[in-house]
């Protein structure tokens, strides 16, 4: 099997481990979790250089999920990881468990950045690339933004100082799936054109299929050659993807499967 | 009492102090480093010193993510944006993991002057205070200020040390030793205890000499550290002289004041009366103005424990 069917696969993995946690927990957030699979798939399983037996070290490449909600999808890739057992998935946002509704970093291996607070990711990976710099060490930072996200100022204050600072040791993305919690983002409040905006901003920016795994691989690659700029991967995503009676529906943000939507999802996910 | 040093000078020297002696050691500033003294770090230090632009919020999570690789960022700006603008980031990327951000709040309080009301912090204790994981310093003089630095540079967590622009009497000898967390006996008392903190410490003193006067021996508790608070110092002095007055150049509302409440209200209720801003924003006027406008001398501290003594069984 060729790396990119293998990825595929730990994709599919991680979008039922999704399901499975969110069924149990009985809240929490699907829609932003399985748009941002692919990515999160390709980051965990390809891209970051990482020791799940030292998670403090030094030289790790971070990964600051801005977009905290999709706790789910990270809690999976680091438990497919080795980072803590799998088996601990099935405590999500229960009481005394590691795994918080949103990721604490205090408490769960390999979360890089607790967040959860939208808007704050980007400003925590950009002080981790400038430390990076200053200790000579050549680790680097990754990002992932929702696009309704991107509504707070906070993300271009950021944007301006990552560009500013010069950050090519700093790659993100936006999870461009077109919803936020009250509807289209282009209804609620537009980002648009977000692609336009980070270039204004400064950033190298790649536009993206963020379901397309050998679209995400070269967009990694070209962004370790891009010299003096940060670069932004903005993914255009289907919002729930992989489970049909989620995709592209806004009331699927923040509402669990029950057990009968559990076994259909997984149903659909393995048939696929 | 001749010279006078403005805390937030105090911080700019000893912050150089500091990084001469740990690389890890960063400033950041939003475009105020003029003001708040850490522009001369930076000339010194230039690659460890990050200009942020007008951008709090981002300044306090940039601060955060360098914490997270070992650095040891201190954070300047205004109070009243450092504590206020940033709350929430403060909160969620600094307090919450507690990562090791320090907060050099300068201008703090009504002394900032004719900037007025607007730049003018009265609630900033109160909102630091109220954060788990939070340390706060509010130092009352240029040695306490340079105790506090090194005190917060040593603590592995969040620090906030609320700074003003004013010059300030220096009340301390070069060998005092800033221990966090402890109540600092400036004079003992028998008829009641002034518990002040930052530029009202000095206040305070000179109301016990006036008291002294008036045959009213008022001892003065200097409390540099809000939190972690001096509980059984404030405890000891209530049992000891049975009535209190805070000082304070912020809110009577969740401050220095509120804090003793509290601890009173638990510990060894007795007589106390709060000076401090009464509730309200400040407005513009020359420093000296601004005290006397809101009562925050040593001529209302001395009515105060006059009052409060009147109401001892
Ligand atoms: C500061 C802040 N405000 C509000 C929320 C509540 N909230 C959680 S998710 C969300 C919408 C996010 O939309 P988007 O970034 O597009 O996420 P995705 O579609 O990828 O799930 C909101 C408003 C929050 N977590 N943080
Ligand atoms: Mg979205």
């Amino acid at each position: 099997m060729g790396e990119i069917e293998l990825l595929k696969g730990k994709a599919k993995e991680i979008r039922k481990n999704i399901i499975k946690m969110l069924g149990e927990a009985g809240s929490g957030h699907p829609g932003g979790s399985l748009s941002a699979a692919d990515i999160v798939t390709v980051l965990y399983y390809h891209e970051l250089r990482l020791d799940p037996g030292r998670p403090d070290w030094p030289d790790r490449d971070r990964f600051v999920l801005s977009k905290g909600h999709a706790a789910p999808v990270l809690y999976a890739a680091l438990a497919g990881r080795g980072f803590f057992p799998e088996a601990e998935l099935m405590t999500l946002r229960k009481l005394d468990s590691r795994l918080q509704g949103h990721p604490d970093m205090r408490k769960v291996p390999g979360v890089e950045m607790s967040t959860g607070s939208l808007g704050q990711g980007l400003s925590a990976a950009n002080g981790m690339a400038l430390a990076g710099r200053l200790d000579k060490r050549n680790y680097r930072v990754y990002a992932l933004l929702g696009d309704g996200e991107l509504d707070e100022g906070m993300v271009w204050e950021a944007a301006m100082a990552s560009a500013h600072y010069k950050l090519d040791n700093l790659t993100a993305f936006v999870d461009h799936n077109g919803l936020q919690i009250d509807g289209p983002i282009t209804e609620v409040m537009s980002p648009e054109p977000v692609s336009d905006k980070w270039r204004a901003f400064g950033w190298h920016v790649l536009d993206i299929d963020g379901h397309d795994i050998k679209q995400i691989i070269d967009a990694l690659d070209e962004a370790k050659t891009v010299k003096g700029k940060p670069t932004m991967i903005v993914a255009k995503t289907v919002k729930g993807k992989g489970v049909s009676f989620m995709e592209n529906q806004v009331g699927w943000h923040g509402v669990a499967p029950k057990p009968g939507e559990v076994e259909k999802a997984l149903a659909e996910l393995d048939a696929d | 009492m001749s010279k006078k040093i403005a805390t937030r000078e105090a911080y700019g020297e000893a912050l150089q102090q500091l990084g001469r002696e740990n690389p890890d050691v960063v400033a950041l500033d939003a475009d105020l480093a003029k003001s708040t003294k850490t522009f001369d770090f930076g000339k010194i230090f230039p690659e460890r010193f990050f200009d942020m632009g007008v951008a709090e919020q981002n300044m306090l999570g940039t601060a955060a993510g360098l914490a997270t690789a070992g650095k040891i960022p201190f954070c300047s700006s205004f109070a009243v944006f450092a504590s206020g603008r940033a709350f929430e980031q403060v909160r969620n990327s600094v307090a919450y993991s507690a990562l090791n951000v320090k907060i050099g709040a300068s201008h703090a309080g009504i002394t900032v002057g004719e900037d007025g009301g607007s730049h003018q912090s009265v609630e900033d204790i109160a909102l630091m205070r109220v954060l788990p994981n939070m340390t706060v310093f509010v130092p009352a003089d240029a040695v306490e200020t340079a105790g506090a630095v090194r005190a917060a540079a040593a603590i592995n967590g969040p620090v906030y040390i609320r700074l003003g622009r004013a010059g300030v009497p220096v009340l301390h000898g070069a060998d005092f030793q800033f221990a966090p967390g402890k109540a600092v006996v400036l004079r003992e008392g028998l008829d009641a205890t002034i518990i002040a903190t930052g530029i009202m410490v000095a206040a305070a003193l000179e109301a016990a000499d006036y008291l002294a006067v008036k045959g009213i021996k008022a001892g003065v508790l200097d409390i540099h550290t809000i939190k972690p608070l001096d509980i059984e110092a404030i405890t000891k002095v209530a049992r000891e002289t049975g009535a209190l007055v805070t000082a304070e150049e912020h809110s009577i509302i969740g401050g220095l004041g509120g804090a003793v409440a509290e601890a009173l209200a638990e510990n060894c209720p007795v007589p106390m009366k709060r000076v401090g801003i009464m509730d309200k924003f400040g407005v513009s006027g020359t420093p000296d103005e601004l005290l006397e406008k809101y009562g925050l001398t040593p001529g209302s501290i001395a009515k105060a424990v006059e009052e409060v003594v009147t109401k001892k069984r």
